[in-house]
């Protein structure tokens, strides 16, 4: 672990954080309106316009500019369909604008992760619980080793393999996640309460596949392979990005983890203050902010969750100041930086801690039960 | 055959849907959602517009004196009132609402105020059991008073159109002649089955508030006769009033368009939840409403309990609740709100 010391405050400071962030939030609500409207519905026009395009251009698959074109069209769509779009309004960001179209209940995104599924384990679980070992099921999906709270065993020797593997694949890692299989294989949830989990997967998992690797390949005619290929390459490409983005989220060095009893019988000021220093930012422009559906903005995301994401810009000097204000950390740095202290951390955890000459095993009290990964 | 068409497209669009795409080229082009275009606008008296509206092609049209939703979005935000067709039930492709601009009230005056032609509203199919019987009485009464003129002229034109041969009276209230909605239209259509009543000015066929004397000079023969009233509250309390003491009562249908006013404090405890979908009441106990359905025996889906996961979301669909993190109260029926934070302001009804 990570020994840089936290900086612990007192009652008085905790209620008067927890009462400036408050604050914060409230005036954010009270200004929402028509301009955010018109935002999210424009992020959606181009999102729409870039899909059509790229399908249409794949069309002409066989002319290599157009595959090229079609395929990064459609790639960016499907990263402003997930993350810009599809994950904030899950999170219920736009819920105030009464809109079936873009309200949390409603929306699905683009991926075979089916919405209901990961809503439960994205808004609920990881959210409520973040960076709690054994509670938050985010730290390193149930497969990595993430955190040196998690005690070592030979399985994560592949810590890299696996990491390649959820980074390729990650939208079918982010739907299987929802199964739950380490507490399938500690005998914590039983097979058959994922019925209604599998039934949804099945479903979208059919409906995605059949759209992306049969009708659409098969409405380009000669053309079949070609579009196939494009689709499995835009597919790919979103992977990556949004792995690369929310492993950045939580995971750079600095980054704190808390274990079940630092956490229990949380205040309000307490449950901000885990989810600042439970957090990351990436620096970048406004494009970049976009693509990554704001969680460049990761710290402001994490304390108010469902407030429309352009918000966060905004409000992140505020944020910032507020932190700076009661001596915490802001974990923020530049998108290659944060993205080489992951990779670090992942080829680093592959090993035993001893390895590295630090003691072996988690220091005491940081275990708490039910761990996010038991051995696989 | 369209459907399999549809279907096809709808594999291709998903997980949006069709009319996801197909808005963003107009949003009069969707095929499974409802819409409305205002084709034209008149303003027949100060405080009133009327709207001309040709819906999307899966309107199903309306029976008279029903009601149908109107959505418009206010600065970013949907809002939904219901407005009566007021022409007559016969004439497809397109219908008319009178909207009453109401001094503090909000969907009223923006459309007072915005509306236009092109401009698109979301609608919902016609609901409503204030309808005339398929078998037309011989003897009709129409009672109205204010923007309850709608669903009683909405009657009047479509009996005009059925050639009906029985006998029918409108009798209106309004403040003044200038407060009649569509007043020209209204005398072409039926001078003779007019009677208008000015509660404060003279010149109308009749003057004040609605009495007996009222009733007994406009339609002599009430009491064979089938009532459809439909105004604001003092008329309408006033009508039933004497209606009752006539011993006639069965024979008054009646429309309310004003919502029953919040008069609790927001910091008591009174009033009843009710679960709809589980058909359960209980005396609201202050706790959130996510407590009070656990503690009537429900098991809500719920997560975080604080607020941030969304997964209590529910629909109220009747009366007010206040969110606890800050005080905002939630008035409109049919709002969502999150159970975990919201506690029952009086009467309250969740869709659970
Ligand atoms: C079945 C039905 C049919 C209707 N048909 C029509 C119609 O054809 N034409 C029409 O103009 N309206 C009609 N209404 C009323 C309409 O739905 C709205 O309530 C009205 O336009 C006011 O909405 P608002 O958003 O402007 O006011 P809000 O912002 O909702 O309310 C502001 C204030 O006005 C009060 N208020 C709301 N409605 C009324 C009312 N009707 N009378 C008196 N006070 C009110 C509220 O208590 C509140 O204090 C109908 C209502 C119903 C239930
Ligand atoms: S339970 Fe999470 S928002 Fe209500």
């Amino acid at each position: 672990m990570t020994v840089t010391k936290l900086p612990k405050l007192s009652k008085a400071q905790f209620d008067s954080l927890g009462r400036e962030l408050d604050d914060l939030r409230q005036r954010v609500i009270d200004d929402l309106g028509e301009a955010d409207r018109k935002y999210i519905y424009d992020v959606v026009k181009v999102q729409r316009t870039l899909e059509v395009m790229g399908r249409g251009l794949l069309f002409a698959g066989f002319f290599p500019p157009a595959w090229v074109l079609g395929v990064t069209a459609l790639s960016v769509s499907k990263i402003l369909d997930n993350m810009e779009i599809g994950h904030n309004v899950m999170h219920g960001q736009y819920d105030w604008m009464r809109d079936p179209a873009l309200n949390s209940k409603m929306f699905d995104w683009d991926t075979v992760a089916p919405a209901e599924n990961w809503k439960h384990s994205h808004n609920y679980i990881h959210h409520t619980y973040t960076n709690i070992l054994g509670k938050d099921r985010d730290i390193g999906y149930g497969i990595l080793r993430m955190d040196e709270g998690q005690k070592w065993n030979p399985y994560y020797l592949g810590n890299p393999v696996y990491a390649f593997l959820l980074m390729a694949f990650f939208q079918w890692g982010v739907m299987l996640h929802d199964m739950e299989t380490e507490r399938l294989i500690s005998g914590e949830k039983k097979w058959s309460e994922t019925k209604a989990v599998r039934q949804r997967m099945w479903q979208k998992g059919v409906k995605q596949t059949l759209k992306d690797y049969v009708l659409f390949p098969a409405l380009t005619g000669p053309m079949f392979l070609t579009t196939l290929a494009g689709n499995a390459t835009a597919n790919l490409v979103r992977n990556v990005w949004a792995f690369s983005i929310i492993f950045c989220g939580h995971f750079p060095s600095g980054v704190q983890t808390f274990t079940e009893e630092e956490t229990a019988n949380e205040s309000r000021g307490e449950w901000y203050y885990r989810q600042m220093l439970g957090s990351a930012n990436i620096t970048g422009g406004p494009l970049f902010h976009i693509m990554s559906g704001n969680l460049s903005h990761q710290i402001e995301h994490h304390l108010f969750p469902d407030i429309p994401a352009r918000r966060y810009p905004q409000i992140a000097p505020e944020v910032r100041a507020i932190c700076e204000k009661y001596g915490l950390p802001y974990n923020t740095g530049g998108f290659s930086k944060q993205l080489a202290s992951v990779f670090t951390k992942i080829v680093r955890l592959a090993l035993p801690d001893s390895f590295w000459g630090r003691p072996s095993g988690p220091p005491a009290g940081t275990v708490g039960k039910g761990r996010a990964m038991r051995a696989a | 055959m369209l459907t399999t068409g549809l279907r096809f497209l709808e594999a291709l669009a998903t997980p949006h849907g069709v009319d996801r795409y197909l808005e963003l080229i107009h949003p009069m082009l969707t095929v499974r959602e409802l819409r409305g275009e205002v084709t034209s606008v008149h303003r027949t008296t100060r405080d009133t517009v009327t709207l001309t509206i040709r819906p999307t092609r899966r309107w199903q049209g309306f029976t008279a004196g029903q009601f149908v939703r109107v959505s418009v979005d206010i600065d970013g935000v949907r809002r939904t009132r219901c407005y009566s067709p007021a022409t007559s039930q016969h004439r497809d492709g397109h219908f008319e609402l009178t909207v009453k601009a109401h001094e503090s009230g909000l969907v009223s005056r923006w459309l007072h105020a915005n509306a236009r032609p092109g401009l698109v509203l979301g609608l919902s199919q016609a609901e409503g059991e204030f309808t005339l019987p398929a078998d037309r009485p011989d003897k009709i009464l129409l009672i109205s008073g204010g923007s309850g003129i709608t669903p009683v002229l909405s009657m009047l034109r479509t009996l005009s159109d059925e050639d009906y041969q029985g006998t029918v009276t409108f009798l209106h209230y309004a403040y003044t002649e200038a407060d009649v909605p569509c007043l020209e239209q209204l005398r072409d259509l039926a001078a003779d089955k007019l009677v208008l009543a000015y509660t404060d000015a003279a010149g109308g066929d009749l003057e004040g508030f609605f009495d007996e004397t009222h009733l007994r000079k406009a339609a002599p023969w009430f009491a064979e006769a089938q009532t459809y009233l439909c105004g604001p509250p003092g008329l309408m309390k006033g009508v039933r009033d004497v209606f009752a003491d006539l011993g006639v009562s069965d024979r008054l249908h009646t429309e309310d368009f004003a919502p029953t006013p919040i008069t609790v404090d927001a910091a008591d405890a009174t009033g009843d939840v009710t679960f709809a979908r589980s058909h359960r009441t209980a005396p609201n106990s202050g706790a959130t409403l996510l407590e009070q359905a656990e503690a009537a025996g429900l098991k809500p889906e719920h997560g975080c309990r604080m607020g941030i996961c969304f997964s209590c979301t529910r629909v109220k669909t009747e009366g007010c609740v206040r969110d606890v993190r800050n005080g905002a109260l939630s008035t409109d029926p049919d709002d969502e709100i999150q159970l975990c934070v919201s506690v029952p302001v009086g009467d309250v009804a969740i869709d659970l």
